[in-house]
Formats: C-alpha cells, sequence, structure tokens
C-alpha cells in the first residue's frame, strides 16, 4: 500500500517536473522571440529614420512632434507632482535618519546623491511605462485588429516609419525632458520642506546640492532616460504588434505591456547600479 | 517571351498558413481597364487569395506581379513602391480612426505627392464627391454607417487614381440599394477613370452586373475562368451549386461525426 502511494507520489513529482521545464522552456523561448522581435523593430526603425527619405518613405517630423506631445508635454503636469513629492518624501526621510547622529542638515548630500542618480528617472519611467507604454500597445493592438496596419502597408506606406519610428524618437526626446522636470521638482520640493524644517535658505540649499552633484550623475540620470525610453516604446510597440484575436487580448497585452514595461526598467535600472 | 505588363499577373500561386496551402496552384491575369470579380463559398480561399495579390501575406510558392513587376522577389522599399501604385479598399473599410474622413482620403496624397494643401483638399472633395460623400469631410470613422464606410474606403483606394484598385466584399452586410450604388460606382470607376478593379464577393447578383470575367475559387483551386454568359452556361456542377445556391452535398461519414459529437476527434 505504502510502496504504491510513494510510487504515485513519485509519478507526480515527475510529471510536475516535466511540466516546469516544458513551460519555462516555452517562457524561455517566447522571451528570445520577443527579444528578437523587438530588435529587429528597432533596427527597421534606425533603418527609416536614416533611408527612408531616399526610399520616399520619410519619417514626418509632424507625427514626432504629435508623439512628443503626448508623451512628453502631456505628462509634465503627472511628472512634476509624482517628482515633488517624492523629493519631499526623500526630505522627511533623511531628515528623519540622519537626526539618529545629529546631523540633519547633511540631507542635502543624500538628497544630490539619490535624486538624479536614481529616484528622477526611476520615477519618471515608471510613470511613462504606464502611460506610454500602455498607450502604445493598445494603439498599435487596436490598429491591428481594426486592419489599419494592413491598410496602411497596402497603401505603400511602411508602418514601421509611420507608426513606430515617430513614437520610438517622441518617447527619446521625452524621457529626458521629463526627467530633467523630475530633478528640478524633486529637489525643488525637498528645498522647500527642508527650509521650512531646518531652516536651510535657497541659495545655501542649491548650492549644497550643485556643490554635490557631478557631471557623472547627470549622465547616469540622462542615460538611464534614454535606456529607458526604449525599452519601453519597443515593449508597447512589439507587445501591440501582436496583438490578434479580439478586445480581450487587446486587454490582456495592454496590462502585459506595462508589467515588461516596468519590469524592463527596474532589470535596467539594476544593471546600471551593478556596471556604472 | 516579352515581359508581361498587364495590371496584375498571378503565377503558380500557392500560399497558406503554417506550412499548410489553402491556395493551389493559382494562375490569373487582368488587363487593363478589366472589372474581374473572384467568386467563390466561404472556405473556398478567396481572402487568403486576396491578402497574396495585396502583398500582405508572402507565398510558399510563385508569385504576384504588378504591372510587370515582382511583388514578394524584391526588397521591402520596393515592394513599398509598388504598392503605391494599387488601391485597396478593405471589407471593413480599414479607415484609421484617429483620422477624420477628409484626413484619411487625404492620406495617400499627403504621402506619396507633393501637392500643396489646397489642392489636395480639393482632390479629397472630388473623390468624396465620387463616392457620394461630400459634407461628410469632417466625420470620424467611428461615426458612419457601414455604407459610408465602404464608400470612404473607396474614395481613399481611388485617391491616387491607381491603375489597379482591390475591393473585398464590397457590398457585403449592406441593403440592396446601397449595394447597387456600389456596384455602379465600380463600373463608373473603369468607365471613367480606366482603371481595372478586382472585386472579391460573393453576392451573385453584383458579380454578375460588374463582372468583365469571373473567377472562381474553390477548395483553393481557380476551378473556372470566363466570361458572366461562360459560367451561366458552364456544366461543371460544383459551378452550377454556386450560382444556383444549392447547398452541397458532402460525403457523410457517420462514425467519424459519431465520434466529433462526443468531442472525440
Amino acid at each position: 500500500m505504502a510502496r504504491a502511494s510513494n510510487t504515485n507520489m513519485m509519478v507526480q513529482f515527475i510529471t510536475a517536473l516535466g511540466q516546469f521545464s516544458k513551460n519555462s522552456v516555452t517562457g524561455l523561448a517566447n522571451g528570445i522571440r520577443f527579444i528578437g522581435f523587438a530588435s529587429l523593430i528597432l533596427t527597421q526603425s534606425l533603418h527609416m529614420l536614416l533611408f527612408g527619405r531616399k526610399h520616399g518613405q520619410p519619417v514626418r517630423m509632424r507625427h514626432i512632434s504629435a508623439e512628443i506631445q503626448t508623451a512628453g508635454v502631456q505628462a509634465i503636469p503627472i511628472v512634476l507632482l509624482m517628482s515633488a513629492m517624492i523629493g519631499v518624501m526623500l526630505a522627511i526621510q533623511g531628515i528623519y535618519s540622519l537626526r539618529v547622529f545629529g546631523a540633519e542638515t547633511q540631507v542635502t548630500f543624500g538628497l544630490a546623491l539619490s535624486i538624479p542618480r536614481e529616484f528622477a528617472p526611476l520615477i519618471t519611467g515608471i510613470l511613462v511605462a504606464g502611460r506610454s507604454g500602455s498607450q502604445l500597445t493598445s494603439r498599435v493592438g487596436s490598429m491591428r485588429l481594426n486592419g489599419e496596419i494592413d491598410a496602411l502597408s497596402v497603401m505603400g506606406i511602411s508602418p514601421v516609419r509611420f507608426v513606430v519610428a515617430p513614437s520610438l524618437v517622441g518617447l527619446i526626446v521625452s524621457l529626458p525632458i521629463l526627467v530633467a522636470v523630475a530633478n528640478i521638482a524633486a529637489f525643488g520640493a525637498a528645498g522647500l520642506y527642508i527650509n521650512a524644517v531646518l531652516g536651510i535658505g535657497p541659495t545655501a540649499y542649491w548650492a549644497d546640492i550643485l556643490d554635490v552633484v557631478t557631471l557623472v550623475d547627470l549622465y547616469h540620470s540622462f542615460g538611464k532616460a534614454f535606456v529607458f525610453s526604449v525599452l519601453i516604446s519597443l515593449s508597447g510597440i512589439a507587445i501591440g504588434m501582436g496583438v490578434s484575436g479580439g478586445a480581450e487580448v487587446l486587454g490582456r497585452a495592454t496590462t502585459n505591456s506595462v508589467v515588461t514595461c516596468i519590469s524592463a526598467i527596474i532589470a535596467a535600472d539594476a544593471v546600471f547600479a551593478l556596471v556604472l | 517571351m516579352a515581359k508581361s505588363t498587364a495590371p496584375i499577373n498571378v503565377i503558380d500561386l500557392q500560399g497558406g498558413y503554417n506550412g499548410t496551402p489553402v491556395i493551389h496552384g493559382c494562375n490569373m491575369k487582368i488587363e487593363a481597364g478589366e472589372i474581374v470579380v473572384i467568386m467563390g463559398g466561404s472556405g473556398s480561399g478567396k481572402s487568403t487569395f486576396l491578402k497574396h495579390l495585396i502583398g500582405l501575406k508572402e507565398p510558399m510558392q510563385g508569385d504576384v506581379e504588378l504591372f510587370g513587376r515582382s511583388l514578394y522577389h524584391v526588397p521591402e522599399m520596393e515592394r513599398l513602391q509598388l504598392l503605391k501604385g494599387i488601391g485597396v479598399a478593405f471589407q471593413s473599410g480599414a479607415l484609421l480612426s484617429s483620422m477624420t474622413v477628409a484626413q484619411n482620403v487625404a492620406l495617400p496624397l499627403i504621402e506619396h505627392s507633393d501637392l500643396d494643401e489646397e489642392t489636395i483638399n480639393f482632390i479629397v472633395r472630388m473623390k468624396l464627391d465620387f463616392v457620394g460623400l461630400l459634407g461628410k469631410e469632417d466625420l470620424l470613422p467611428s461615426e458612419l454607417s457601414g455604407g459610408m464606410l465602404k464608400r470612404a474606403a473607396v474614395a481613399r483606394a481611388i485617391a491616387l487614381d491607381p491603375k489597379l484598385t482591390f475591393m473585398d466584399e464590397p457590398s457585403a452586410g449592406l441593403d440592396p440599394v446601397i449595394a447597387a450604388a456600389l456596384d455602379d460606382l465600380i463600373i463608373k470607376l473603369k468607365q471613367s477613370l480606366g482603371m481595372s478593379v478586382v472585386v472579391v464577393t460573393h453576392e451573385l447578383e453584383s458579380a454578375f452586373k460588374i463582372a468583365d470575367r469571373i473567377v472562381v475559387l474553390d477548395r483553393g483551386y481557380i476551378i473556372f475562368t470566363g466570361t458572366v454568359d461562360q459560367i451561366k452556361s458552364s456544366d461543371n456542377a460544383r459551378i452550377q451549386n454556386l450560382i444556383n445556391r444549392v447547398a452541397e452535398d458532402e460525403e457523410f461519414d457517420p462514425e467519424a461525426h459519431l465520434a466529433r459529437l462526443y468531442g472525440h476527434l
């Protein structure tokens, strides 16, 4: 009896192990396929940007500026608000923890090191992933479902140059500007709080900040912004391009897009932290 | 042998999905100024065949030539260039939902010509007038009825005065009056603009009214090419079934049917 039960458990274990391996292999294959597809989109977009005009497929400035308007300008209020809040929270936490050592006035040092290198690009990246990554997926996905992508192709208009390349360039331009806005908002709001709590005036505060922030920190900030913008646009578009079926699939793809974009951003951020 | 410059020349086309052929060895040539109707029942491969003709699906074998140039054995940029010379009106319209009717019709003109804005606006109004949609310029596709959507799609397809236009099920789902108006429109395209038109449909009445030639697709094979009179007098049983709307007598296998009912197949 006991032997039969053991055999049964063994079979179940091997079945589960087999299923797990199969799922892992499928997941890995899908991941590799997705990265390959996203790389293809990137290559085609670069090709269109560089040589499209020569072949009668120019990437139009008005499409790029429309993308900058949607992904960049319209995101400014939320980026301002969120970054300001993060700045104040960092100041609160900084003062609270430094008080243990009686070094509250050193809070500016912590802010200057953490905001441009970490918080400004990360918060902006996550916000833009939520706004623009999902928007790109739903737009491209619904265009696919409605046959609009096919219609563009048969009109002799490359969907890559009409939809994909402008979105990519739009985000590459917008995200660094938004990160600059986030930096200023976070430092500004933190400065106001520090002024109110510790009585450090704006002149002394900004002098402290500028003393600590180096050019390398700014490279970090804007380098991350650039990498995040490429990751968000490629993930959003690649997931949108893969939509087929119906509205439910589109809904799932949009959710998947936000998760993928944010995961990609955090993974890239970790690489930045480890390597640089 | 001189190379054909026919608007479209389909050579031994075999195509399908995931390695399974749906279209088998099809040959078809269309002359300038000709209306050809591609007919066939549901599942005959009409839509797949059309996808191959308009560059949306790479064939498994064979080729499609537009105006004497291969559509598939060329780099992507050349294919796009070649596609600028045709117009396609999709079954669902496939207008860009974020643009108004006028912006949709203007799109090929803006992208493929150097015309100034005023001229483009004039051409757009002319094309919309041609399809009976003048005055609807500022409506969004979501605000159009089914018939209007199809006519707007036709206006976009003919915006650049292509020499070859494809129409996918132009009268499907429309009331008889609007369907007849669309048929008249297709004839007008040929007569006044000298266009070749390829119409994919399963509407018999419409096909008989507009076609110079009819091509019948059945289970992925072209089983007939000829005029309306020829098709009417054809003695092929499957063609007669199609034009007389007689249901097919499928070979019935009771055991297989039972297995399907039990979900074993």
